[in-house]
Order: C-alpha cells, then structure tokens, then sequence
C-alpha cells in the first residue's frame, strides 16, 4: 500500500488537464495515498453542482475523450472522495471572486480552505499541479 | 459460500473499471471472487497492480476477442 501524500492543485479549466488531475487523485487514493485536492482559478466552474458541459479540450486528446465518453473527471473525483477518502476543497480566493457558496458546489467538496493551509498540509508530500 | 460476481465494464476507459472494481470489492464480501470484464487493455495491466498493491488476490487474467476477464478475490 503507498502512505505517501499527494496534495493537487486543479487551476486549468482544460479537459485533459482536469482529467489527468482527476485520474492522479482517484488511483493515488485507492492506492492508499492521502490525498489533497485544491481547486482554484479557471477550474473551480466545473465544480459547481450539477455543471456538466465539457470542459474546452487543448487539443485532439481531449477531443476524444469526449467522443470515447471517458469516464468524466468530476466523476472520478467522486470516486476519489468516496471509494478513497480524498479531500478535495475549494480555493477560498476563488470562492469569493466567483461568489458562489458552499452549497452551490458538488456536494463532495470540502469548505473552502486558504492557501496556507493548504501548503501546510501539502510540505513533504508530492506535490501536482494542473 | 464464496459468491462470484461479474463486472461488466467493457466501453470504460481507465481508470474506470479500476473504479468499478474497488466500489463492487466494498460490497463484497471476504472470500468473494469478482471478475471484471474490460475492453482497456490498461486497465488489464492496473487492476493486477492495484490487487497486489493493497493485498487482495489476482486470481488470473485472460484475453478473449478483445475482452480482458480479470478475476480477483477480497482476502481482507
């Protein structure tokens, strides 16, 4: 079993970064890993409950990964939380510019968590961003 | 009696039938086999690692027609 800590920063609101982003996270935390997960900037939209529209692919990947209907990246942070105990918590600068609440987010999400806390938790661990 | 259960994720990508395999392996129980039907190839070579990593049984796997059979067991 890994023990090791993953802390991922999700910014891009990219498919195929959100998508590895999510991949990372779900194998890590079934793997055994603590797993962080903090969402800001262009990626917190996709957070929002119940927003389903693909995210903008950067390139021919991304473009079939919806076209091959590739398990979506909300879904296996889902799993991530639920079948591996990650946490995955809103950046709450990001919060606070976009003006959405709590509620307003998927309902596996965490409060809203500062950046230092966040580095905090994240030092002596790998350390992803996307 | 051990039961046996069939996952049938042909058409998910990885680490979908991962995924299912772990949420299907929570509502088993110990002693249990469950073989997962996926079309990742993979996938075929993860949920071997993932069962050796976290200690549960591979029992084998097999390719037929384009159809990985993965067949693992919970031990814990």
């Amino acid at each position: 079993m890994g023990s090791g800590k993953i802390s991922i920063v999700a910014l891009s609101d990219k498919r195929e970064q959100l998508q590895m982003a999510a991949m990372v996270a779900s194998v890590g935390a079934v793997s055994g890993h603590t797993v962080l997960v903090f969402v800001s900037m262009n990626a917190l939209r996709y957070f929002v409950k119940g927003r389903r529209e693909p995210a903008p692919a950067e390139g021919p990947v991304g473009r079939i990964l919806d076209e091959k209907k590739v398990t979506p990246f909300q879904d296996l942070f889902a799993n991530a939380v639920e079948l591996g105990g990650a946490r995955i918590h809103p950046c709450s600068m990001a919060v606070d510019v976009l003006g959405v609440q709590t509620g307003d987010l998927e309902p596996w999400m965490g409060e809203p968590m500062g950046l230092m806390q966040f580095l905090d938790e994240a030092e002596g661990g790998q350390f992803w961003s996307f | 009696m051990a039961e046996k259960k069939v996952i049938d994720a042909r058409g998910s990508f990885c680490p979908g039938p991962l995924m299912e395999l772990i949420a299907a392996m929570k509502m088993v129980n110990v002693g249990d086999e469950i073989e997962v039907l996926s079309s990742d190839k993979g996938s075929a070579g993860e949920i071997p690692q993932w069962v050796k990593k976290v200690g549960h049984e591979h029992l084998g796997t097999a390719e037929e027609a384009g159809v990985w059979h993965i067949k693992v067991r919970r031990t814990k």
